[in-house]
C-alpha cells in the first residue's frame, strides 16, 4: 500500500518535471525561463525523491529513505538560492527583458540610489 | 522502475536542446542547473532499481556541485558587461 503510494507520487513529480522543462524551452525570455523552469523542476524532484523515501521504508531499507528524506530542503534550499543568483547576475549582465514585458522593478530600485 | 528513468533521461535530452539552442549565456546556466537537478531524481531512481544504498550519496553530493556551479557562474556573470 505505501508503496503503491509512492510509485503515484513519483508518476506526479515527473510530470512536474516535464512541464518544468516545457517551460524553459517554450518562454521567451531568460526570467521567463527562470520561473517556469526553477519551480516546477523543484516541486517534482522533492516529490520524486519522496517517493523514493516511502518506497524505502516499505522495502525496508531504512537508510535509503532517511538519506531521501534528508534531500528534500536541501533540494528546496539550493535551487532556490542558485536561480535567484542566476537572475541577478543575468540583470546585471546586461541582458534585455523581453519587449512585451510589463515592468522592472529591479531597474527601477537600482535608479533610486 | 526502468521505463520511468527512460522518461526522466527523454526529459534530459529536451533540456540539452534549450542548452543548444540558447541565445545568451544565462539561458544555457538555466538549462544546465535544470540538467544537474533532474540528474538527483535519476539517482534515486536508480538506487531503488539495484536495490543498492550507496547510490543515493552520490545524490546528496550532486546537489551541492550543482549548487556550488551555479553560484560560481553566477559571479561570473555579474563582474562582465553583455558587450565584453
Amino acid at each position: 500500500m505505501i508503496e503503491k503510494i509512492g510509485f503515484i507520487i513519483i508518476y506526479i513529480g515527473i510530470a512536474f518535471d516535464f512541464f518544468g522543462i516545457l517551460g524553459l524551452l517554450r518562454f521567451p525570455d531568460v526570467y521567463n525561463r527562470l520561473q517556469a523552469s526553477t519551480k516546477c523542476v523543484t516541486l517534482g524532484t522533492c516529490g520524486i525523491m519522496f517517493g523514493v523515501f516511502l518506497i524505502g521504508l516499505a522495502r525496508g531499507m531504512p537508510s535509503l529513505a532517511v538519506k531521501a528524506l534528508i534531500a528534500l530542503p536541501l533540494i528546496f534550499l539550493t535551487v532556490a538560492t542558485g536561480s535567484h543568483a542566476l537572475a541577478r547576475g543575468a540583470h546585471k549582465f546586461g541582458i534585455k527583458l523581453w519587449e512585451k514585458s510589463v515592468c522592472d522593478k529591479y531597474k527601477e530600485d537600482k535608479g533610486d540610489k | 522502475m526502468m521505463p520511468l528513468i527512460l522518461i526522466l533521461i527523454g526529459i534530459m535530452v529536451l533540456c540539452l536542446i534549450r542548452v543548444w539552442l540558447g541565445p545568451t549565456i544565462a539561458d544555457r546556466m538555466v538549462a544546465v542547473d535544470m540538467f544537474a537537478i533532474i540528474v538527483v531524481g535519476i539517482t534515486g531512481l536508480l538506487s531503488l532499481l539495484f536495490n543498492r544504498e550507496f547510490l543515493i550519496d552520490i545524490a546528496l553530493a550532486w546537489i551541492f556541485l550543482a549548487f556550488i556551479g551555479t553560484i560560481a557562474l553566477a559571479k561570473y556573470l555579474e563582474k562582465r558587461r553583455f558587450d565584453d
